[in-house]
């Protein structure tokens, strides 16, 4: 650390902060997706589980949204990508002034709220539909048509500014050159300009994938009574959540890391090959280093790292710890029922004894006061070994008679 | 070795209202360096894209081997560009470069490669095929420009201020290897630049350009020793201007009334002036001459005396930064090893001789 910056134990802590801050709640849901507790939770810890994939995986409705999720998204691709391109090349082709008013209509529907253009898509293809006289069950009321177009109305404009980007770096002379040099304009197209777009298009195609899979305020509106993984997932998370979601989380976490790492062998890979110091390089210089370090290889491995885990996964039997778990949690109720009901005998022995009539001392330092607030079913699942009974201030009062 | 003339008949090119060529009217002969000089943004490059097809003028024809040109597009010319960047196909190996012609004609890959291979030993610099174009230096990537453009077996090859990105070694070595190759391949040669060093030592004809006219057409020496109008005079080559006007001529020999006295030059290409023409005299700062220096020029018809401002020394030239009555004025004397005399801050006699002046009619001067 370089002290003329200010830095030191200040900024390492403040740099902890900022990662803790990043990746905490992550770390914690992955966690959360191998206890057994029904809530997704750290502390306490029951059993160790792989249960939750497993219920993920039964849940048929997050299964079939993810399947129309994957048509949707491939469909949004296939359209977007294409019609991003194709306005692109439109403007870069334009005189100023033309392109700028063309600019601002292809960019419009990345600025209307996504709820306008999910309405207004139904609203369009519905009258279209109804005017042609189709019926409900034409394409103009089905969900993933509908879904597939609204998509595609704005998510082409994000492919759009990323070819956009592309071609700004473009040098027409290059054009001119191959046409000059014999080529037909098709030829010119295929073999200068798409070879110089092509990460373009990787990176435009993936983006719009990924906006497709994500979108849910436009897609709420058109799916109609069908669901897409994320329709699916919010109508879920809205009755309640369960580790399940956690169990998803650690599934999409670990295909971005896969993704991330194999990207990263790949462009360290195509950098030492660019530079042309691959040969040279300690590690790409080498052999059997050269073909480790190969990003197939690296995905190769890491997809075997994560079947074994998976396949482990599968063989892994949580119920013995869960039954142990579930008697001792018997055991503690029949306990504190227990020491309840000697407490209120020796209560009434005791004012038997001095024969005055007190109000009962509350058996928690609280009183009654949290009666109320406890939560009374979930409660009893709680294990945490209790030093006295007040401990628990009057959480289980109800269980008992009532003593005022 | 080609008959293929190239006919500019009244050549105009306008963008909107603008005229960035005007009335261009020349032939360009098979098998000539033809270069066109001028000032950047004179049009040299608009007329160049012309010839290829890129643009078609707003009037006139271009024809080339008799063919009109109209509507044919800049593939199916017999032209090859050379750009002024260069515009190799970055993604490509040298290489696949130079074979790009063939490729895109449909011939095969094993013949592509050793078409590219018989270019590269052409340009001397074989063996660099695989290299990608940015591992190649900037006179490498010359040579492989002008190799794709051969590949495309032109008749013509357009070349757009192909030296100007280079240093200065290196563009005085290119010029000797461009006109090497033009003369091995036998091809015509258009050559556009702003320099005039270029155009001078290597082309077989020069046009000089000026805000889309072409005001002068000739060999080298009739460009530099008989301009015919105040703007080639003053672009090509370092010269002294000196504003006047005329009071008589007689024979080939004016006199002109400059705020220096009376001058006296010759008109150029036998014109007659009226007492009474503005005009400008030219006088080359090598044609000038330090009066009773040894080996001065021997007839000084004018003398003037004049202040020297500073002195300049480029190796094989010493310049002498004069000045008189406002006028700027500049000597250059070949350096023979001797030590420099000092001249600075002193009054000096300077000379030259009437048949070295020329006397032009007013016009637009190159840089004023
Ligand atoms: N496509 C075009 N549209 C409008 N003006 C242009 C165009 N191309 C060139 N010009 C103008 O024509 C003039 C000549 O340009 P150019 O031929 O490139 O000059 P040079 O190559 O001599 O430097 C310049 O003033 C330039 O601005
Ligand atoms: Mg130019």
């Amino acid at each position: 650390m370089n002290r003329q910056t200010g830095g030191g134990p200040l900024a390492v802590g403040y740099a902890l902060l900022f990662f803790a801050f990043l990746f905490g709640p992550l770390i914690i849901m992955v966690i959360t997706a191998f206890n057994s507790s029904s809530f997704p939770r750290v502390t306490p810890w029951e059993c160790f589980t792989t249960e939750w994939f497993g219920v993920l995986f039964g849940n048929g409705r997050l299964m079939n949204g993810l399947l129309n999720s994957v048509v949707i998204g491939i469909g949004v691709v296939l359209i977007a990508v294409p019609i991003g391109l194709a306005g692109a090349l439109a403007l870069s082709e334009l005189g100023p002034k033309l392109r700028a008013a063309l600019y601002t209509v292809l960019i419009t529907p990345i600025l209307v709220p996504g709820v306008v253009l999910g309405i207004s898509t139904i609203v369009f293809w519905g009258a279209l539909g109804r005017s042609v006289g189709a019926g409900y069950d034409s394409m103009f009321f089905n969900g993933m048509f509908l879904t597939l177009i609204g998509q595609v109305t704005f998510i082409a404009a994000y492919a759009m500014l990323v070819f956009i980007a592309r071609l700004q770096r473009f040098d027409p002379t290059l054009t001119e050159a191959a046409l000059d040099l014999g080529a037909t304009p098709g030829q010119a197209f295929v073999k200068i300009l798409l070879p110089f777009l092509a990460p373009a298009i990787g990176s435009a195609a993936f983006l719009t994938l990924l906006a497709s899979f994500e979108n849910y305020n436009t897609t709420v509106f058109t799916i109609m009574a069908d669901s897409t993984f994320t329709t699916a997932l919010a109508s879920k998370v809205r009755l309640g959540t369960d580790p399940s979601l956690s169990a998803l989380a650690v599934i999409i976490i670990g295909i971005t890391l896969i993704g991330a790492i194999v990207n990263e062998a790949w462009t360290r890979r195509a950098e030492a090959l660019r530079s042309g110091c691959a040969a040279r390089s300690a590690v790409y210089g080498n052999p059997a280093l050269a073909v480790i370090v190969h990003p197939a290889t690296v995905l190769v491995l890491l997809l075997g790292l994560v079947g074994y885990l998976a396949w482990s996964g599968t063989q892994h039997d949580a119920g013995v710890c869960k039954q142990q778990i579930l008697d001792e949690k018997l055991a503690r109720q029949e306990q504190l029922l227990e020491e309840q009901r000697q407490r209120i005998r020796d209560q009434k022995a005791a004012e038997e004894a001095t024969g005055t009539v007190t109000k009962p001392a509350s058996p928690s330092a609280f009183g009654g006061a949290f009666n109320g607030l406890a939560p009374s079913p979930a409660a009893p699942a709680t294990p945490a070994t209790p030093k006295a009974p007040s401990a628990f201030g009057g959480a289980f009062n109800n269980l008992a008679p009532k003593t005022d | 070795m080609t008959t293929k003339d190239i006919k500019l008949d009244h050549v105009s090119i306008r963008f909107g209202a603008f005229t960035a060529v005007d009335n261009a009217h020349l032939t360009i002969k098979g098998g000539e360096f033809f270069s066109f000089l001028g000032p950047s943004g004179c049009g040299k490059t608009t007329l160049l894209r012309c010839v290829s097809g890129f643009t078609e003028p707003s009037e006139g024809t271009v024809s080339i081997g008799g063919k009109d040109m109209r509507g044919v597009g800049p593939n199916k010319r017999p032209t090859a560009l050379i750009f002024q960047n260069l515009a190799l196909f970055p993604l490509m190996s040298v290489a696949e470069n130079i074979a790009f012609p063939l490729e895109v004609r449909g011939v095969g890959r094993k013949e592509r490669r050793k078409k590219a291979d018989e270019l590269l030993d052409m340009i001397a610099l074989p063996g660099v095929g695989d290299k990608k174009v940015h591992e190649l230096s900037g006179g490498q990537r010359q040579r492989v420009a002008i190799a794709r453009a051969l590949a495309v077996e032109p008749d013509i090859l357009l070349l757009d201020e192909p030296l100007s990105a280079l240093d200065l070694k290196l563009r005085h070595h290119m010029r000797t290897e461009l006109r090497a190759i033009q003369q091995r391949v036998g091809l015509t040669f258009i050559y556009i630049t702003h320099d005039q060093g270029e155009a001078l030592t290597m082309s077989d004809r020069i046009a000089v350009m000026n805000a889309g006219v072409i005001e002068q057409i000739g060999d080298p020496e009739t460009i530099y020793n008989k301009p015919k109008t105040a703007f080639v005079a003053s672009f090509v080559g370092e010269t002294n201007a000196i504003s006047g006007k005329v009071t008589s001529q007689s024979d080939g020999i004016v006199s002109v009334q400059t705020p220096l006295g009376v001058l006296k030059g010759t008109a150029a290409g036998g014109r007659h002036y009226k007492a009474g023409d503005e005009c400008f005299v030219f006088v080359r700062p090598e044609q000038l001459g330090l009066v009773g220096a040894p080996g001065a020029i021997q007839s000084m018809d004018n003398q003037l005396t004049v202040q020297a401002v500073k002195e300049e020394f480029e190796g094989n030239a010493r310049h002498l930064f004069l000045n008189a009555q406002g006028q700027d004025l500049r000597l250059s004397r070949t350096n023979l090893g001797g030590v420099s005399d000092h001249l600075a801050g002193q009054a000096v006699q300077v000379g030259f001789a009437a048949d070295q002046a020329i006397v032009l009619p007013h016009g637009s001067l190159a840089g004023a």
